[in-house]
Order: C-alpha cells, then structure tokens, then sequence
C-alpha cells in the first residue's frame, strides 16, 4: 500500500465578491485533513474567507500538446470582440 | 495591588497556555510532516498570543511597574500555577495530541463561561479566544480520530498517551483560593462545574475514535498550587535562560 | 522521436525562454531543463526546512515573548516555504517522499550556512540579517524565472520573507543599544556568520559549474561574484549603523568602483562544509531523518483512517 498522503490543490477566495483562486498545493490524507492544512498553510496572513480542496489526481488538465487544435482557432474571431464594428463617432456609450 | 485574587487568577488561566504554547514550540520541525508542523506552530503562536494579553492586563493591575516578561520569566517553579496536564512532555505526536485535546475541552469550556465575566478586559480575552481554541479542539480531535482508529500500532499508541495523560484531568476542576473568590464575584468561572460537560465530551470523542475510556480512579495534583512535575524544571530552565543568565536587560 | 525532432522542439523551447514566455508542468521540456530544475527547487526546499532546525533551537529560549511569537511564525514560515518549494518540484513528476529520500541519504544538497551552529540568542539576529538578506538577493530575480511553478512559489516566497530580515536587523539593533555583554554577543555572531554568509552566495563565477546553461535558463539572473559584491555592498553601512566591525581587516571602500573591496574567502571551508565535514551536518540531517522516521507510524494511521471513511461512505451510499 502506497501510504504517502496525496496532494490536494487549494483554491482560495480572497473576500466575498471574488472568485476561488488556485494558491497551490499540500499533501494530506484526507478531505478534512486538506482544509485543516489548507488554512494552517494558506491564510496565516488573513488571505481567504473561503477555502475549497480538490484532490490532484481527481484534475482533468488538457494537453498542451493539443494547444494548436484546442486554442489557436479562438484567435482569428475578431467579431467576437466590441472594437471589430465600426460606429459613428456621435455615439459615445455604445 | 487592586486584587490579589484577581491577579492570581489571570496567571491561573495564563500560566496554562504559557506552558502549553513552549511545549508546542519546542516541537517546531520535528514533527511528522511539514503540513503537521505549520499546524502545530499555529496553536502555539494562538496561545502565546493569549498569554501576552493575560499578562499584560496582570502586570497593569500589579501595581508593581512589572512587564509581561517579569511575569513570564522571573518567578520561581513554586509560582506557576498551570496544571500538570500542559507541561507533560511530548513524548511521540499521541501524546501531543492527547493533552492537546484534553486540554482544548476544559480550555473552551472555561471561557465560554469566561465570556460573560464581569470584569471586561478578561471577558474581551475570552471572546477573542474562543475562535482560536473552538479550532484547536477541532485539529486535536480530529487527529485522535485518525490515530485511535488509524492502525493496531496508532491505536496502541492513541491508548497509551489517553492512559498516561488521564490522571492529570481532574485537576482541571480543582478550585483555587482565587478561583473561588473571583467566581464569587462574578469575575471568575466556577470551573467545578464544567467537569460533566467535559468528560461527557471527552467519553464520547474517544468512543468514536475506537478507544477505551480509561477507568482509572487516581489523580494527580498540585500544579495549581506550584508543586510539579520533574518535567517543569527543566521546561523552565529553557524558558527562563535567557533572562535568568543576563538580567536586567531589554531584548 | 528523432534527434532530429527533438533538436527542433529544443530550439523552440529555448526562443520561448528567450521571449519570456513562462514553462509549465505539462509543457514539453528538455530533459536537461527537467533535471536541473529538480534540483535547484528541491535543494532551495531542503534548505528552508533543514534551515527551521538552527532557529528551531531557540524558540525554547527566546528571551521575550514577543521574541518568541516572532521567531514562530518565522519558522513556521520557513516550513511554509519548504512546502510550496515541494510542490512546485512535485510539478515535475517526482514526489516529496523521493525528495526527502535524496536529502536523507545525503545524495541532495541544501545551503552549506545551515551546517554552522546557532549558539547565542544573537546567532538569531545575525541569521535574520545576514543570511535571509543573501538569501532574499538570490531569491527576488527567481519571481521571475522561467518556470512558472517556481516563479510563482518564489513571489509567495519572497512576500513573506520580507519580514524575515527586519526581525534580525531588530534583533543584532536592540543587542547593539543594549548592554557590553549583549554589544559582545552581537559582534559575536557577526564574526563568525559573515564569511559564511558570503560562501553562501556560491564558489567564485570561475569554479561555478552551471551558470551559463541557468542564466539562459532565468534560473540565474547574476553571476555568485555579483551577487557577492551586492551583499556586501548593502550589509555594510548596515553594521555602521549597529555600531559592529566586519571580521575582515581587508574590507576597504573602493572610490573607483562604488563598492567594497574584501579579503579573500576560506573556499577550503567552504568545500568542507558542502562535502558534509561542517559543524553541524550529521545532527541536522539526523534531526530530519529522525522527524520523518518517528512521524511514520502518524503518516500511516492518518492513511489507514482515510481508507476507512471512505469505505464506510460507499457502504452507506449503497
């Protein structure tokens, strides 16, 4: 039996209005265990007001392999973007 | 002085988490895994923080122009009144975690009472501790779930500390001089009386953590009253080197 | 794949550096890259960690509570530090338990200064201010390396760390203000953390053997001579300020250049240290052998505990 605690990532939300945010990781042997260090490593200094723990090896991650096919097509769909459409100079909030 | 009473009683309740807090530090990168050390420095840091209060509003009412240092580091063995329980060694982390629980119960029972104190500067203490020890009784706890109910080895292990450590329970209820007189005037907490909640709490945490309730009828005292274990002179040998070896000075 | 191929992946990966592009994890790497970076991460980790054991000794005998409090949290900080420089080595397939392994059997090196005893209350001001100031000089340019989980560990690194070194500088300060024998305890320590904390830095740029490849690399943004001259050139007019005298009969301002000239360093000591023949080697490798060994029963009820919730989780979701 492999009895070396495995690694949780730990995601933190700053105040209230702010999404979680990835601060990193630690090992621990349970889920429990995970928010207890997570605080104990994470917000010494007052950094969260919520906590969330995710088991690594639980992470679905694409491939950077794929980078090509899954991101570079996004690139060249300028008329998802505000400034690809021309409007007079006269409307000011648009 | 305004109230001896009153200053012993802040040193009753202050001496305990003194003596706590040096213990916990003394264990700072040598326990079990890094995770369990920034822990175990937390409630360390927590309890020194509360001693710092404790003694400040002593030394304010002493009368004596004393510091929090004076009060820390330069009375004799005989003058602290902790209880036996927090200056026993941390003879492996079952130990560590057993009089950590043990203590963390009575030590958020007392000031869930202490909260409601008269005099105002203990009662604001209390409140402010309460958060930080309702989170060590959490940690403690937890961890002698995981090691009473972990494997044969942790559980042999988990018994043996709640054996060893069980008889310096009771003292936790005695009622001191001071204890009596400031629970009287409505200051103090009459501590006789958290004695069924405690074990109450205490008996149903080991039960789920697959442990047997020790049944042991004999107790150890004194610490309240300054008379110790072996343990507490060489504690305070480190604790009070510095000060002891070069005095008078400002560090 | 070729040699070919992967010639041309390594170009690639090299113009990425060279553009500030950061790696991640799961980006294709040279070997070479993988490698080095475990090395310098895990080395930079086994030194927070061994580095908790020289101040650890004190918390005991703190002087103050406030003393106390402050050296805690900065060696819980420390493990902190520790722990966030694990992960991000962790990042590239190997795990904490393998990197305590190399640092238990002695095969993984950590700074040579943590080899040197803490014997005064003083030795905690000097190690505030002398060796987490060379540390933070080595440590700043890392926030922006080329691997993004070490830069990232670096930036937490370095925002807490600013603390570290104030704490010592009000430490050596208020021994410097106080009495002869705590004036004498400060040059004390001075005399004997200064050559340390300059070998600290690394062998001479001649004798360093991986510059070039970990400046490329932004493992590395100034060569150890710089970084070297740097550290003194800022720690000097800081002793004026405590009124304490550099250990070096040598040191002299040098109009010409803007910085401090200084007598040669003891490298055979140096070489010494590193090669496990310090002061304190065996008893801080031992004392971390000894921590992990006695926390195994702990680490394995912990897991055994775990298996078990699980288990009767699934039972009563069935």
């Amino acid at each position: 039996m492999d009895n070396n605690w495995p690694l949780w990532e730990i995601f933190v939300r700053s105040k209230n209005g702010l999404e979680h945010r990835h601060f990193g990781s630690l090992h621990a042997a349970d889920e429990d265990m995970a928010l207890e260090n997570a605080r104990d490593v994470y917000t010494r200094r007052n950094e969260g007001v919520s906590i969330w723990v995710v088991k690594s090896s639980d992470i679905t991650a694409s491939n950077p392999e794929n980078n090509g096919e899954l991101f570079e097509p996004a690139q060249d769909k300028v008329y998802r973007h505000p400034t690809f459409y021309k409007l007079p100079d006269e409307i000011k909030h648009m | 002085m305004k109230s001896e009473h009153l200053y012993n009683y802040i040193l009753g309740i202050a001496d305990n988490s003194l003596i706590l807090g040096q213990r916990l530090g003394e264990l700072c990168g040598h326990g079990p895994s890094l995770e369990t050390d920034i822990a175990g420095t937390n409630i360390s840091l927590d309890l020194i923080g509360q001693t710092r209060s404790y003694y400040q509003y002593a030394a304010k009412i002493s009368g004596e122009n004393k510091t929090e240092d004076d009060i820390a580091f330069l009375r004799l063995e005989r003058g602290y009144k902790n209880v036996l329980l927090v200056e026993q060694p941390n003879t492996h982390f079952g130990y560590v975690m057993g009089r950590q629980y043990l203590f963390d119960v009575f030590h958020l029972l007392l000031l869930q009472e202490l909260q409601f104190s008269k005099d105002q500067t203990l009662a604001a203490i209390a409140k402010k501790g309460i958060k930080e020890v309702s989170y060590h009784k959490r940690f403690s706890g937890d961890w002698i779930k995981r090691l009473g109910d972990g494997t044969p080895e942790s559980t042999a292990k988990m018994q043996e500390a709640i054996d060893d450590l069980w008889p310096y329970t009771q003292e936790l209820f005695d009622m001191t001089d001071a204890d009596t007189a400031m629970a009287q005037e409505g200051i103090g907490v009459d501590v006789s009386k958290l004695k069924e909640s405690y074990y109450k709490q205490v008996k149903t945490l080991l039960t789920q953590a697959t442990l047997e309730v020790p049944q042991s009828t004999y107790f150890s005292r004194g610490g309240k009253n300054g008379v110790h274990s072996e343990h507490m002179g060489y504690l305070l040998a480190d604790l009070q080197y510095m000060q002891r070896t070069y005095p008078n000075m400002e560090w | 794949m070729s040699n070919e191929q992967i010639k041309n992946l390594e170009e690639i990966f090299e113009a990425r550096i060279a553009r500030d592009e950061k790696i991640e994890a799961k980006d294709w790497m040279p070997e070479k890259y993988r490698k080095t970076h475990i090395r310098q991460i895990s080395q930079h980790a086994h030194s927070e960690i061994v580095g908790m054991l020289p101040e650890g000794n004190w918390i005991s005998r703190a002087p103050s509570l406030r003393r106390k409090a402050a050296l805690l949290a900065k060696v819980q900080d420390e493990a902190g530090h520790g722990l966030y420089l694990y992960s991000a080595c962790e990042t590239l397939g190997i795990s904490r338990e393998e990197l305590y392994q190399q640092l238990h059997s002695g095969k993984a090196k950590y700074s040579s200064i943590f080899n040197y005893p803490t014997l005064t209350w003083a030795d905690m001001g000097a190690i505030g201010w002398l060796v987490d100031g060379a540390a933070i000089i080595n440590q700043v340019p890392l926030c922006n390396t080329s691997f993004g989980p070490y830069a990232r560990a670096m930036v937490r690194v370095c925002k807490e760390e600013s603390f570290h070194q104030r704490q010592g500088f009000e430490i050596m300060l208020k021994l410097c203000n106080g009495s002869k024998e705590q004036k004498d305890m400060a040059q004390d320590a001075l005399n004997r953390w200064w050559w340390p904390s300059l070998m600290m830095l690394g062998p001479t740029d001649a004798e360093s053997v991986h510059t070039e490849q970990s400046m490329k690399w932004k493992l590395k943004r100034k060569s150890n001579d710089d970084l070297r001259q740097q550290f003194i050139d800022q720690t000097v007019p800081q002793a004026d300020i405590l009124g304490l005298t550099i250990p070096d009969p040598d040191l002299k301002f040098n109009k010409q250049t803007g910085s401090y000239d200084f007598g040669a360093i003891n490298w055979d000591e140096f070489w010494q240290v590193v090669k496990g023949h310090g002061p304190c080697n065996k008893q801080r490798i031992s004392a971390r052998v000894a921590a992990w060994d006695n926390g195994a029963w702990v680490r394995d009820a912990a897991m055994a505990h775990a298996a078990k919730k699980e288990e009767l989780k699934v039972k009563i979701a069935i």
